[in-house]
């Protein structure tokens, strides 16, 4: 065992064996086991020292040898190494006095007396304990009780039966043998303890008193005044005049400080918005996001875009087919399936989701009270339904899961895979083929949820608020209006007509929501509205229109009541309610605008009229203009100004105020670039975008100028621009969706300074529009002046040279004659006839 | 009564005044230029508002005294001139 450290009164130490011959200590031959100690004199050691200096083995321990107080150091030969070295040096002298003469043990004497002796018994002293051991100790307490069993007699000698009874067997494990009260005797109780203790009785009751407090239920006060003689007493007063000496002064000193300067002005706020920042703050758009999708976008175009109204985020896209390609295969008709679809900004590369639609789509909507619910119009003039609600939380999950990380990876990987392929949603319901259109439908809109319209075309109030009719135009001259909900005549044949069709063929494919089951195919319009030309014969083609979009404010009012608990209603048990129990809404303005495929803006109303034979027909049209040479592709109403409308034709744009009825508040000048779609800006009244044919979109200012372009951007695409369309996603971030030829969605971001209104923005178009109205309407009247004037003048003209031209003639004539006269005088004098020469 | 007439004529003729209203000790106008309900209303709540400040003012250091209140309005500034227990209210149009 070796012991790590040494204790400190103990120095290990080496010894040569030179060293141990010198000091006579030799391992194992002086010093041994049994005899371990040798005392060595300190003068040894120091002489040793001395003479062999480092080579001695004692040099390592000279200081303390020196240290040492007595003559002789004890040296123990170490043989097990205990200490680490084979001897040491013992340091102090107590140790050395122990080691040399250990304390005599005592104990293991006594042990040996004891071994040998027995022990012998002694006397027990009592401690106490004898008290434990009556205790425990069991003693009769009484006489042992003695019973005596005897039998009848009559069964003395018979066999006894003897049984065990268990008391685990009986109940509760418990036998007894009760006692029971023996008639022979009876003991009288003489004494019972008793105790008495008395109680309050309590008693608990109530009463109300009935604290009738004043108070007022209302008021009604009349101010105090002064009688006339009153007043003229105080007026006349001294006190009054002293009043007025002193505080004039303050007044008119206040006064003219505040005419002098505005002293609140906040100087910095107002910098902020008074004019536009340069430099700093980017006024071009800057690109969001680009979406483009190479399996479903390739070779086709955008015809039409619509943000999702309440999903941040998502914007849907219908794609068409370029037509150029079609001449080349003329024989190989391959169509691809036409599908609108949707992208969300978190991947711009997969659409998340496909709406098939069975042809071609010009034009579609969401519906406003049901962002569920989407209509197209197709190419063939039909159109369709689509109802997304299964698909809505898809939807809604993957635009929130962008903002959370990885966490959910388990869930969600899952999905991925499953799910590689975007959902695609077919169609719930098309109309009835041959009673859509006959042309593809280029507009289409949903009629707000505040009204509806009967089979008339009255306007009436609309009672869920929700919205359920279409209005749908196309260049087949017609407008159609038509319902979602089931015409209540209609619905025994209809039923019928359901059932034979479910007979014949299983309509439902898998993964059809039912919503408009029973519109499919069997669809028609509740009424259509036609467009008569005003001065001549035919019709008028229209290709986009604009309602206005009434908001009553009843119904607003009910809508919030019943606003939390939107049920959206099972369509397929709504039926059309009959007109006679609807309310007429009179405000309603039901006369729309209708831009035309000939550049002709024409005003007119939807409300059917009866013609002398009774029927309903369309009225004429109240006003048309003649304002674009070709095709009016916008037609959109300020979100600002109900009754103003931009119109955007090839070559220009125009202006125009509902009611004003002699023409455009502003007419542009015509382009170079041909203008193919535009949009009012969401969130300035003055401001609103074209975009061009060579894919450059130009932002217009009213307010700046009315000639020229605000801003334009260049080259944000290489082909033609086909829809441009607004949207507020925040107040901080504004966002313009631009779509071109080549299927590319690219998503910009308004600037501040494109969407931040300046002051009073709202109040100087109004004002503007005005000072236009005026100005067209002393433009027009000027422009008659003119044309009198010029007509007068013309006329006047006219006469007056006649006049002139008669004179001129008389006087050539009499000139003629004199020179006539002059010549024949000549003549006759040379030839001496003049009669002149005869009187003479 | 002249004079009274005068004084308040150069006040009313200030430029940008709406109207002007002369309240006694009571809360009773006195003279208005504007139509009665309006300075009914007038009178009677900066009547209040101004017993109100004068108190603030005096509660703070009872040797002072209000002299003059001036509230400032999107709209309009309405002044009020309180003094030997009458009201002088005007009321003018911002420069802007």
């Amino acid at each position: 065992m070796d012991i790590a450290g040494h204790p400190d009164d103990i120095s290990p130490l080496v010894l040569t064996s030179a060293t141990q011959e010198l000091f006579g200590c030799l391992a194992d031959v002086d010093l041994t086991k049994e005899n371990p100690y040798k005392l060595l004199k300190k003068d040894d050691i120091m002489k040793d020292i001395k003479t062999r200096a480092l080579m001695s083995d004692f040099s390592p321990v000279k200081q303390i040898v020196l240290d040492y107080p007595e003559e002789e150091i004890l040296l123990v030969f170490d043989r097990d190494f205990t200490y680490g070295q084979s001897f040491y040096f013992v340091l102090t002298p107590e140790l050395k006095s122990k080691i040399l003469e250990p304390p005599k043990p005592e104990t293991p004497e006594v042990f040996e007396n004891e071994v040998d002796k027995t022990p012998e018994p002694k006397e027990w002293i009592c401690l106490g304990s004898e008290l434990e051991i009556d205790e425990e100790s069991v003693k009769e307490t009484r006489e042992k009780l003695r019973y005596k069993f005897s039998r009848v007699r009559g069964k003395f000698g018979m066999p006894v039966c003897f049984s065990d009874n268990n008391t685990a067997d009986s109940k509760d494990s418990y036998l007894e043998c009760p006692s029971y009260q023996d008639s022979r005797f009876s003991i009288k109780q003489m004494q019972r303890d008793c105790m008495v203790q008395a109680v309050p009785r309590l008693q608990s009751s109530s009463t109300q008193t009935k604290w009738k407090t004043q108070r007022n239920i209302f008021t009604q006060y009349h101010p105090r005044e002064l009688s006339t003689d009153e007043i003229e007493n105080i007026l006349n007063s001294e006190s009054l005049k002293n009043f007025l000496i002193t505080a004039t002064p303050r007044i008119l000193h206040a006064l003219q400080q505040e005419e002098i300067i505005n002293v609140f002005i906040d100087d910095w706020k107002a910098l902020g918005t008074a004019g536009d920042w340069s430099g700093q703050v980017s006024e071009g758009l800057a690109l969001h996001r680009a979406f483009t999708d190479q399996k479903y976008t390739k070779d086709k175009k955008i015809s039409s875009i619509n943000w999702h109204p309440t999903i941040h985020g998502v914007i849907a896209v219908a794609l068409i087919e370029k037509k150029e390609e079609q001449s080349n295969e003329s024989t190989v008709f391959i169509s691809s399936p036409a599908f609108i679809v949707f992208y969300c900004f978190t991947d711009p590369n997969n659409p998340k989701l496909l709406l098939e639609c069975p042809d071609d789509i010009f034009a579609f909507e969401f519906c406003p009270s049901n962002p569920e619910i989407i209509v197209g119009g197709c190419i063939n003039g039909q159109v369709v339904l689509w109802d997304i609600s299964a698909h809505i939380t898809y939807l809604q999950r993957t635009e929130s899961s962008h903002n959370k990380t990885s966490v959910k990876t388990n869930t969600f990987d899952l999905d991925d895979n499953k799910e590689n392929k975007t959902p695609v949603v077919r169609f719930c319901a098309v109309s009835a083929l041959e009673s859509s259109h006959k042309a593809p439908i280029t507009d289409l809109q949903w009629l707000p949820p505040t009204f509806e319209v009967t089979r008339a075309g009255l306007p009436v109030e609309n009672e869920f608020n929700i919205s359920v009719q279409i209005v749908t135009c196309s260049p087949d001259c017609s407008i159609l209006f038509w319902d979602v909900r089931l015409p209540k005549v209609l619905s025994h044949s209809l039923s019928g007509k359901k059932q034979n069709v479910d007979q014949k063929t299983p309509m439902t494919t898998c993964g059809v929501p039912e919503t408009f089951k029973h519109l499919d195919r069997a669809w028609k319009p509740l009424f259509g509205v036609s467009l008569p030309k005003i001065n001549t014969s035919g019709e008028y083609v229209p290709l986009k229109f604009s309602l206005e979009h009434y908001t009553c404010n009843d119904n607003a009012e009910k809508a919030s009541e019943n606003g939390h608990t939107k049920i959206i209603p099972d369509y397929s048990q709504l039926r059309v309610t009959s007109a006679k129990t609807l309310k007429t809404l009179e405000d309603v303005n039901s006369k729309f605008y209708v831009g035309t495929e000939e550049g002709e803006v024409v005003y007119t109303d939807w409300k059917l009229e009866k013609d002398e034979s009774g029927r309903l027909h369309s009225a004429k049209p109240l006003f048309c203009f003649n304002a674009h040479q070709w095709l009016v592709n916008t037609i959109q109403r300020s979100p600002f100004f109900k009754d103003i409308i931009l119109t955007i034709g090839s070559w220009n744009f125009a202006i125009w105020k509902e009611g004003v009825t002699d023409g455009p508040l502003v007419l542009s000048r015509y382009f170079e670039q041909e203008c193919t779609a535009g949009c009012w800006s969401l969130s300035r009244p003055a401001v609103f975008f074209i975009g061009k044919e060579d894919g450059s979109i130009e932002v217009w200012n009213l307010l700046e100028n009315t000639s020229e372009p605000a801003h334009v951007h260049e080259y944000i695409t290489n082909t033609k621009i086909t829809c441009i369309k607004p949207w507020t996603a925040s107040p901080k971030q504004h966002f313009l969706a631009v779509t071109d030829d080549l299927g590319v969605l690219r998503v910009f971001e308004i600037p501040k300074t494109l969407y931040i209104p300046s002051r009073h923005e709202s109040l100087s178009m109004k004002k503007y529009f005005e000072l236009e109205k005026d100005s067209l309407k002393d433009y027009l009247k000027r422009e008659e002046l003119w044309k009198k004037e010029a007509e007068e003048h013309k006329k006047k003209m006219e006469t007056d040279i006649q006049i002139k031209s008669l004179q001129d003639n008389e006087e050539m004539d009499i000139k003629e004659y004199n020179d006539d006269l002059m010549q024949e005088e000549s003549i006759l004098k040379d030839m001496g006839l003049w009669p002149e020469a005869q009187d003479t | 009564m002249a004079e009274v007439e005068d004084t308040l004529k150069r006040i009313e003729s200030h430029k940008g005044v709406i109207g002007t209203i002369v309240v006694n000790a009571e809360g009773i106008p006195i003279r208005t230029t504007l139509d009665n309900s309006t300075t009914v209303q007038y009178a009677g709540l900066l009547r209040h508002l101004t017993m109100m400040a004068r108190s603030t003012v005096r509660d703070i250091d009872p040797q002072n005294d209000l002299t003059f209140v001036r509230i400032r309005s999107k709209k309009h500034e309405i002044m009020v001139a309180p003094e030997n227990n009458f009201l002088l209210i005007v009321i003018q149009n911002p420069c802007e």
